[in-house]
């Protein structure tokens, strides 16, 4: 999304030139069209429709069994002043993020920085810090539910190890979010390695010139590294929070959004008043300030992103 | 230049810097793989302890004796057979779904001119964003309206048409295809499908197996869907099936890990042999172009 600009830019240059002729241009539309069916069905069915389709039922009380009522901004007003789960929720969503977010960036940037060195065996260890990445679902969750228990979970067991006494996590409000957090950092290789790969794709070059104006190991970071790794974490930082949004298995198995609603995430908000209570007309509403929510982040993060993000003169 | 150590004197220097820097590196590495794997390793192990082993502190890992039977006791428990079944078929008809419902849009983006080429780029771009959640209850009440709800049409279908992400994906993929076979080719007046079946997706076999990949994964391991859509048991899923072991307090934990260890062994299995796709699946992703 934030290359989009390059990328259409990149195909002109691309498209064979010299077939002319307003014949050949007419088929050439008609083909592409044609290809693009799958997806063109697809948006207006699957994405467009039901986003419409959501907006216009947010406007009614329907609830499945029940008559539809049109019922203008009431679900609106209903979810601000009466409905506490909706703000409980959103409220742990937000408070995830802020945990959530900075953290798996400082930790897969330092993975990604680690992993980038020519040690021996380095595919090794690449494959296996990426390895919890790609696992996810239902057994990971029962498996994180068990190592969090407070008696005799792996966790509570490697801090007394240290002399810590560990909580009992996913039965304390106050620590059952924190857990979901250390089980995020668990699966960081995913972020890794697109830092990973953005690392390599610093030029050598800059380095070197950094070395001769005597500039050591941290001001190269500082001054070479991270600027030329903005862009990526800007990308990380836009999919991290449209993800976090949509936190619902973890919070389904390992809590169902307990103990008293400290891991009630929205999306468990919007699955239960959808498929708990059929409550359609509310559930829309839920799903269209998701939808704003996730639009609004976007945006924000893109737009605050001049400020902060570097931009090499080089493309590919 | 200042700061470097002058010529004569760094060469002993370095070498037992560089080396004890090595070892730090190999050490932190090593530190780091453990942290990484243990939380499978956990499982396994309590998958194959006997139940008196299992709550003890501080825990014994090495199961004394392996109870090979857990996993026994746990596939009886639970449809396992049946639920496999259906989590095949689901992948697999989404992996063919998503490779042609995907490909065929990517081919159109990287390689057609046509009106309004920017406009729909941009527009699948941004849909990559929305999130499942805004979409399911209409999507729900129009599979209901047809009647899929209760079946397993409602996990396969949509896969049949074009995923935002592995169209990008695979766009990427085929932009950087060599032109010169394609113009050969039209100017032996091959149309755009020849050239797609014939020299696109062959040569984009990489690709389109981390889009296979991609997808097995995806269902192997999605709850959502499943969870929303089916009722009887004879349709579940792996997911689906394993949620209801968490939800069930008779089950002995050891049950419960060997039945987690037998949903996650496929996808470290593919993992294992095919990381190399994965990898590449996400750097090119993530690329600019």
């Amino acid at each position: 999304m934030v290359h989009g600009h390059d990328a259409l830019d990149g195909i002109t240059l691309n498209t064979r030139t010299g077939k002319g002729g307003l014949g050949i241009a007419r088929r050439e539309n008609l083909e592409a069209y044609l290809f693009l069916l799958p997806w063109i069905i697809g948006f207006l069915v699957l994405t467009i429709g039901p986003i419409l389709a959501s907006l216009g039922l947010s406007f009614t009380d329907w609830q499945v069994g029940l008559g539809m009522n049109f019922i203008g901004l009431e679900n609106f007003r209903l979810m601000v002043v009466e409905d506490d789960l909706f703000k409980k929720s959103l409220g742990v969503t937000f408070n995830y993020s802020l945990m959530a977010l900075p953290a798996g960036i400082v930790v897969a940037l330092a993975m990604a920085l680690l992993l980038n060195q020519k040690v021996f065996g380095i595919g090794v260890f690449r494959t296996i810090y990426y390895l919890p990445a790609v696992t996810s679902g239902v057994a990971v969750a029962m498996l994180w539910a068990w190592i969090f228990n407070s008696e005799f979970g792996l966790l509570n067991w490697a801090l007394d190890l240290i002399n810590v006494e560990g909580p009992a996590w996913l039965l304390e409000p106050r620590w059952a979010l924190p857990a979901f957090a250390v089980m995020s950092l668990w699966g960081a290789g995913g972020l890794m390695i697109i830092y990973l790969a953005s690392l390599q794709a610093i030029p050598q070059t800059l380095y070197e010139a950094a070395q001769i104006d005597g500039a050591n190991v941290a001001r190269q970071f500082l001054h070479v590294t991270l600027p030329m790794l903005t862009p990526t974490i800007l990308f990380n930082l836009v999919v991290g929070i449209i993800a976090v949004f949509q936190t619902f298995t973890n919070a389904y198995i390992m809590t169902a959004g307990g103990p008293n609603f400290a891991t009630y995430f929205y999306v468990l908000h919007l699955y239960n008043n959808a498929f708990g209570y059929a409550r359609m007309g509310y559930a829309s509403a839920l799903a269209w300030i998701l939808f704003v929510i996730v639009l609004v982040m976007t945006l924000a993060v893109l737009r605050t992103s001049q400020y902060w993000v570097f931009y090499s003169g080089e493309k590919e | 230049m200042s700061l470097q150590e002058p010529a004569g004197k760094s060469q002993g220097w370095t070498f037992t810097y560089k080396t004890r820097r090595a070892v730090l590196q190999l050490a932190v590495l090593l530190v780091g793989s453990a942290v990484f794997l243990t939380p499978l390793g956990w499982m396994v192990l309590t998958s194959l302890k006997p139940t008196e082993q299992i709550f003890l502190f501080p825990p014994e890992f090495i199961p004394k004796p392996v109870e090979w039977d857990n996993y026994a006791e746990a596939w009886s428990q639970g449809e396992f057979w049946t639920y496999t079944q259906n989590s095949t078929l689901v992948a697999a008809l989404n992996i063919a779904g998503n490779i042609f419902g995907s490909s065929l849009p990517a081919f159109a983006f990287a390689r057609l001119r046509f009106v309004g080429r920017r406009v729909l780029f941009l527009i699948m771009l941004s849909t990559m964003m929305v999130p499942i959640w805004v979409t399911i209850v209409p999507t729900f009440l129009l599979f209901k309206f047809f009647g899929w709800n209760g079946t397993l049409l409602p996990l396969i279908v949509p896969g049949f048409f074009a995923v935002p992400f592995y169209t990008f994906l695979l766009r990427q993929y085929f932009l950087g295809i060599s032109h010169e076979l394609e113009d050969a080719a039209r100017m032996d007046g091959a149309n755009s499908l020849t050239i797609y079946f014939r020299i696109v997706m062959p040569l984009a076999r990489p690709a389109l197996a981390t889009v296979a990949i991609f997808a097995f994964v995806y269902h192997w391991n999605d709850l959502i869907t499943p969870l929303i859509y089916l009722t009887d048991e004879k349709l579940f899923t792996v997911a689906l099936g394993l949620s209801r072991f968490r939800n069930s307090y008779r089950m002995e934990m050891s049950h419960m890990m060997a039945a987690a260890t037998f949903a996650l062994v496929p996808v470290l299995i593919i993992y294992f042999f095919t990381q190399r796709l994965f990898i590449q699946g996400i750097v090119l992703s993530g690329s600019k172009g």
